[in-house]
């Protein structure tokens, strides 16, 4: 369960603060998928990074199964049993899918085993094991491996930050079957997916409209 | 061949040598040859007159591989060794060198290879070098490598340099002159810390036809360390040449890139890439968002990079 309490962010503007989020209280319980939906520049994917750490809150209080996170770092939260697939993925030199996978999994995969979740997004899983997560791979291929390291960390809460950017229709439908299957698998999980598609709000628990930084609608 | 602890360690640092050596070998500890085999087709000769030794790979050679280590133990010794290959037209050779020196005492210790590699037609040859340094004294670790490469027509050269760690003071020279239809990849990987300072000079002259060079330097400076790469390549026929220095600077580190390109035919098709910057502070995140604290993510990282 993620609660979150009268969280504000401001950045600092050339002239004044620029208010990003604005004193928005939310709750997230466990076995739910919530989207958050909304214009862009309304502060979704900054609301994301608040969560996983990634930029920290001018004012409000962020709670994780009852404790108060608002003050710890990425790692702290990351083994806490958040997790956080980027809207755009990063690109490494030299670090493989293959390590990207053990990275994410915190032990020593067997190549099997890491295939499955290449295999999840729909990559043939022999083809990426050993490639390098670098420019030579597409966009999309990119995404899909991004989305694989965060699926192997089977985590507590998992945050997707527009999930469906530069994926092909095709792999979509596969990606929804996986958030679906994973929304089965999960009594005291949760998801949070910030995207536009029609198709991620139908399946949806909850949506969530953020506007300005405010929550403008909250239902089911 | 007794090997003591410190001698067992640096060369499983250097060559992944841990127990018996297959094929040829000569390895030498501090100035001294302490076991050497040659095999029916690779002849290890002591040279005369200077420290050294010619080493003869027959023509038609297949499948086999020479390692000619070298470590040094004792502070102060200095050292000046010229290694000749020579490659036979159509042989298939792989080539471990490398050099580890323990330096316990406050003298320095330098080794300075000079490795002449006459490669013939159509030979095919993957020479693999470590520098590796160890040892608690305040005596340097140098080593001065200069690699030198004649290809004939058709061979390949694909050589793989790396110095790992602990080396105070370097010095690379390689040179390569290629002939038509001639190969040369080259990967190098350089870290240095502390005050450790690395210079790496490349002269790649691609005289022939359809000759071609692919020559990637990356290196990582830490703390307050300085690396100097120099990487020119010269085409003076119909040919392709590209070389790439890309350098992570961490701490106080400083990196002088020069790459270089001289093209004096018109067919010549050179390029130049280089590019020196931090670590990515959205990988460090990437890192951290899957439970890596900042530092592992930067060790990650930097290992990934000098694969």
């Amino acid at each position: 369960m993620l609660e979150i309490k009268h969280l504000s962010f401001a950045v600092e503007d050339e002239s004044a603060g620029k208010e990003i989020i604005k004193d928005i209280s939310l709750s997230i319980p466990d076995g739910k998928l919530i989207v958050i939906t909304g214009p862009n520049g309304g502060g979704k994917s900054t609301l994301a990074k608040l969560i996983a750490g990634i930029e920290k809150p001018t004012s409000g209080q962020i709670i994780f199964n009852g404790e108060d996170i608002t003050g710890l770092s990425i790692t702290e939260r990351a083994k806490k049993g958040i997790a956080f697939a980027f809207q755009q993925p990063v690109k490494f030199k030299g670090i493989q899918v293959l390590d990207l996978i053990r990275l994410a999994a915190g032990r020593e995969l067997s190549i099997a085993d890491a295939c499955v979740y290449l295999s999840m997004v729909g990559l043939c899983a022999r083809e990426y094991i050993s490639r390098e997560v670098n420019a030579s791979l597409s966009g999309g291929e990119l995404k899909r491996i991004e989305i694989a390291t965060v699926l192997a960390r089977k985590s507590l809460l998992t945050l997707f930050d527009e999930p469906e950017a530069g994926i092909d229709l095709w792999s979509f439908s596969n990606l929804i079957d996986v958030f679906q299957k994973q929304r089965e698998e999960i009594a005291d999980r949760s998801i949070l997916i910030i995207s536009h598609q029609e198709r991620i709000l139908n399946i949806a628990d909850e949506i969530v409209v953020l506007n300005s930084g405010v929550i403008e609608k909250q239902g089911g | 061949m007794e090997l003591n602890s410190i001698q067992q360690y640096l060369l499983r640092e250097i060559a992944d040598i841990d127990g018996e050596i297959k094929g040829a070998y000569n390895i030498r500890s501090d100035s001294m040859s302490i076991g050497r085999q040659s095999t029916e087709n690779v002849e290890i000769v002591s040279k005369t007159g200077v420290s050294g030794m010619d080493i003869f790979i027959k023509p038609d050679t297949k499948g086999e591989s020479v390692h000619i280590p070298v470590v040094m133990t004792q502070s102060g010794l200095k050292e000046t060794v010229y290694n000749d290959f020579f490659i036979g037209d159509n042989a298939d050779i792989e080539i471990v060198a490398g050099c580890g020196i323990d330096n316990c005492g406050n003298h320095d210790s330098e080794h300075d290879g000079i490795h002449r590699f006459y490669v013939g037609k159509n030979a095919k040859v993957k020479y693999v070098e470590k520098h590796f340094g160890s040892g608690e004294g305040t005596g340097k670790r140098i080593l001065n490598p200069v690699t030198e490469v004649y290809m004939e027509e058709g061979s390949t050269c694909e050589m793989e340099m790396v110095q790992i760690k602990g080396v105070d003071d370097t010095s690379r020279k390689t040179v390569a002159e290629l002939k038509a239809g001639a190969k040369l990849i080259v990967r190098e990987r350089l870290m240095t810390h502390g005050l450790q300072q690395a210079l790496s000079d490349y002269a790649v002259s691609l005289n022939g036809e359809g000759a071609n060079a692919d020559v990637v330097s990356r290196g990582v400076a830490r703390d307050d360390s300085y690396q100097k790469l120099d990487l020119k390549i010269v085409g003076n026929a119909a040919c392709k040449g590209h070389t790439e220095c890309d350098s992570i600077i961490m701490d106080n580190g400083k990196i002088l890139a020069v790459p270089a390109l001289e093209a004096n035919d018109v067919d010549a098709s050179l390029v130049h890439e280089a590019a020196i910057g931090k670590i990515a502070g959205d990988q460090i995140v990437k890192l951290m968002t899957l439970g890596l604290t900042e530092s592992e993510a930067e060790e990650q990282i930097i290992n990934g990079f000098l694969r």
